[in-house]
């Protein structure tokens, strides 16, 4: 199969959901594709066949006209497919794609990468026990399922996600044991002027408190949660007030929903050639881009949270002004849109990513013996012994030790190996890029990728000299 | 040392032969230091796929690859040693040919390589495929871990006292007063200088006004996730095309030269999913249960060559106290030992083996 395309749109969520639809309405020929079965990405996720009737949420409101603007639309979507390698040849992009367990080609005049953010998990001790997942991992939970993460849960970390979790928990039936925020009162305070720009979500959130206060559900602000008791399980959490490190609270519970802000997924650019930067506010290292999503490699655009997060509005906002970029430079009639709408959500955004990102005291709670790669177990003692002996860059570590060399790659740990470098080398965290990513852009079926050949066919060259 | 105190030499590139010259030279009691523009081993010498196989190895440097192999024997587990045998396969009659005419004449020049029978091989390796034509063994192939090289050399470099910097590209040679070596980290000055750099040979040659005919090969490497058990000993391919190995930890390492884009001056190379899909086509026909893994990381490295693909190891051409030490196909295994010839010739002692003249004419065989 051979199939060709004016612009091909990776990451079905906000941002490249509303680029797609833009690109198309503008006369281009579409493909967009997802991981998952359907579009609407992390936030806008699709709900399970099982629970369709359950409650509206104005994520899945938004979600279900994103996906059904797009069974209107011109755009080919394809979900449930794995894009594993991007090339620019030609003039023109190709994509090595996985789907139905085959692996196939198609090509397209630009790309759009729109691939959003992963979750950051600062570990503490224990966080490996069963029972802990994260705080997106969690949403992804209720809105696909409804599935709670248990009966009892202490919720915790920073940034807003904490209280949307603990009321979904309680909306859907669960108990909230507490929330630990490491954020204190005076964090929240301070992003209040940010916030008043988007109204609607700032009156969500005070009712999430508002229930949570009337439920007398515990909140221990300014505090992490120290150690993860249990073994086989999760049994309960420690808690540490971070101004004066002294104990806080210990809770019993049976789940722990935890995380610490977002991480943009900036592999496939980096691969590309987009230059990197340490942006803090924007959620660590991000690929530079204009704001409507062009980059300095011909026909490469970035939209939504891959290149800083902003959030899902103004994402949302960001795969329009996408969509209509890439059109114009392929030659269509399309406005160019205003970017006040977009700059208001990313300031609303980038409030929330400064109180969710990782905090040097949350570090500080592992010890020796805290696993910091849980792909190949590897704990805090291990990688700093490896960064006294002289890896003093996140590749020297990664080689030395195969840490991030696991099947997710590095994407989950290389935040807090990176954190573990600067702060035993005295660096800034910005001077502390990470590791060089590889190919494949997601682990790979061999079988799959090979498909059926005959042995006469393959193209073996000319042997080495003797 | 103060800034203005020359070394009795500086090692430019920090790879497996540039760190062994400089244990070696600096054994013999000079003051060395080693700059490399990136991490230590973090090139050639630090991405390829760890193979030690007299097998693959050009007749004419059997003699060195066989010294190698005793150094790596000797380095152990700092460096990942496995001393595992390996098998090389021949999938139809031509290529049985070309590995009977290949391995007879490895044989005579030293290295312990014998046929084996389809029942002597499938008793070694029952996860081979059937479709097996002819086999050799030799029971020294093996591998090492190389991305263990860097973290190896720092520490060795270390406990023998010898500076190293990192991140510390040469931008510019000063030839006034012996060498003065611009780099981001200051001037370095040396009495005697040493090119290591791999693939960057020609660039770093050419601030000597230089010319080395140094070509780059892009060589794919790809990595699987851990598997069960699948093979125990090294398996490679009548062509040189294959390279496999599992590792203690279950994951298989798959290589054999296969290219991919990009040069070393354009920085990093890529890999081209047109032929590493070959590569991986290869590694499954010779073990089927390949096809249920799944490859984690497919990634490049430089091996560097000229035009008569035999090593660059003397006195650079027209430089008065410059040497040039690259381009050695199999450097990896090769690499510890030719470190050493390098380091005594510049001590000023005979070497063991011949050293390979960069000034030589490379149209004409005459190594």
């Amino acid at each position: 199969m051979d199939e060709h395309y004016d612009t091909a749109v990776i990451g079905a969520g906000p941002a490249g959901g509303n680029a797609a639809l833009q690109a198309a309405r503008r006369g281009l020929r579409v493909v967009l594709l997802d991981e998952q079965p359907a579009p609407g990405g992390q936030v806008w996720r699709a709900k399970s066949a099982s629970i369709i009737a359950a409650p509206t949420t104005p994520e899945s409101s938004a979600g279900d006209a994103l996906r059904s603007a797009l069974g209107a639309s011109e755009v080919t979507l394809r979900a449930s497919t794995r894009v594993w390698d991007i090339r620019r040849q030609a003039g023109a992009w190709t994509l090595q794609i996985l789907r139905d367990n085959t692996s196939l080609e198609i090509t397209a005049r630009t790309l759009i990468l729109a691939t959003g953010a992963r979750e950051y998990v600062q570990p503490v001790p224990g966080w490996t026990t069963p029972g802990v997942i994260g705080l997106a991992g969690a949403t992804a939970l209720f809105k696909h399922s409804l599935s709670l993460p248990g009966n009892r849960t202490v919720v915790s970390g920073t940034g807003p996600l904490v209280f949307y979790v603990a009321s979904e928990i309680r909306r859907l039936g669960g108990t909230v044991a507490a929330i630990v925020t490491p954020n204190s009162r005076a964090d929240w305070a301070r992003a209040v002027p940010a916030m008043l720009g988007q109204p609607k979500l700032l009156a969500r959130g005070a009712v999430w408190l508002a229930d949570l206060m009337l439920a007398r559900v515990p909140i221990l602000w300014g505090h992490a949660v120290s150690d993860v008791l249990g073994t086989d399980h999760v049994t309960g959490v420690k808690t540490r007030n971070l101004r004066n490190s002294l104990t806080g609270t210990e809770f019993a519970a049976d789940s722990l929903c935890l995380g610490h802000g977002l991480v943009p997924n900036i592999e496939a650019a980096q691969m590309l050639g987009v230059p990197i930067r340490h942006v803090a506010s924007l959620g660590g290292w991000v690929p530079e881009a204009e704001p409507d999503g062009a980059t300095n490699v011909e026909g490469l655009y970035l939209s939504g949270d891959g290149c800083g997060i902003r959030g899902a509005v103004a994402a949302g906002l960001q795969g329009t002004l996408t969509g209509a970029r890439v059109a114009r430079d392929l030659g269509k009639s399309a406005p160019t849109p205003s970017l006040r709408q977009w700059q208001r959500a990313a300031r609303f955004g980038q409030a929330m990513t400064a109180l969710s990102h990782p905090r040097p005291e949350v570090q500080a709670l592992t010890t020796q013996d805290t696993i910091i790669c849980r792909c190949e177990s590897l704990r805090r003692g291990d990688i700093t012994a490896e960064i006294t002996t002289g890896a003093a860059s996140a590749n020297a570590v990664k080689s030395g030790l195969r840490a991030g060399m696991g099947p997710c790659g590095g994407k989950y740990c290389q935040t807090a190996i990176a954190g573990l470098i600067a702060a035993q080398m005295g660096k800034a965290i910005a001077d502390v890029p990470p590791p060089t990513p590889r190919s494949p852009l997601r682990p790979l079926p061999l079988g799959q990728a090979v498909g059926d050949f005959d042995y006469d066919d393959l193209p073996i060259p000319k042997p080495a000299p003797l | 040392m103060t800034a203005d105190t020359a070394y009795d030499i500086a090692i430019i590139g920090g790879g497996i032969m540039g760190c062994a010259t400089a244990l070696r030279v600096a054994a013999g009691g000079m003051s060395v230091i080693v700059l490399d523009q990136g991490d230590l081993g973090q090139g050639a010498s630090g991405v390829n796929a760890g193979t030690l196989s007299l097998q693959i190895k050009r007749v004419k440097l059997m003699p060195y690859a066989l010294k190698g192999h005793h150094l790596w024997a000797e380095m152990g587990d700092a460096v990942g040693f496995a001393k595992t045998g390996g098998y090389t396969l021949a999938f139809n009659a031509r290529e049985a040919e070309m590995l009977h005419e290949r391995q007879t004449l490895k044989t005579q020049a030293g290295a312990p390589i014998e046929f084996v029978s389809n029942n002597r091989l499938r008793a070694a390796e029952p996860n081979l495929t059937h479709k097996v034509e002819a086999a050799s063994f030799c029971p020294e192939d093996g591998y090492a871990n190389a991305a263990l090289t860097g973290q190896y050399y720092r520490g060795r470099l270390r406990d023998a006292g010898i500076q190293y910097r990192e991140g510390c590209k040469v931008t510019a040679i000063d030839r006034t007063n012996g060498f003065a070596l611009t780099t981001p980290q200051g001037t370095i000055r040396a009495k005697r200088i040493l090119l290591a750099a791999g693939a960057w040979l020609k660039p770093l040659a050419a601030l000597l006004d230089v010319d080395l005919p140094v070509n780059a090969r892009v060589n794919t490497v790809s990595v699987t996730e851990r598997m069960p058990p699948l093979i125990s000993s090294v398996i490679g391919h009548a062509t040189g095309l294959l390279t496999m190995k599992q590792k203690v930890n279950g994951t298989v390492l798959i290589g054999g030269g296969w290219q991919g884009l990009g040069t070393p001056q354009d920085g990093r190379g890529t890999v081209n999913a047109q032929t590493v899909r070959p590569n991986l086509a290869l590694a499954q026909y010779a073990v089927p249960a390949l096809g249920a893994a799944r490859v984690t990381r497919s990634w490049t490295g430089f091996e560097a060559n000229v035009p008569d693909f035999y090593p660059l190891a003397g006195a650079l051409p027209g430089v008065p106290d410059a040497f040039v030490l690259g381009c050695v196909r199999g450097g990896y295994t090769i690499g510890p030992y030719i470190g050493q010839l390098m380091g005594d010739a510049i001590l000023g002692r005979e070497p063991e083996m011949p050293l390979f003249d960069p000034g030589r004419d490379f149209e004409k065989d005459m190594i």
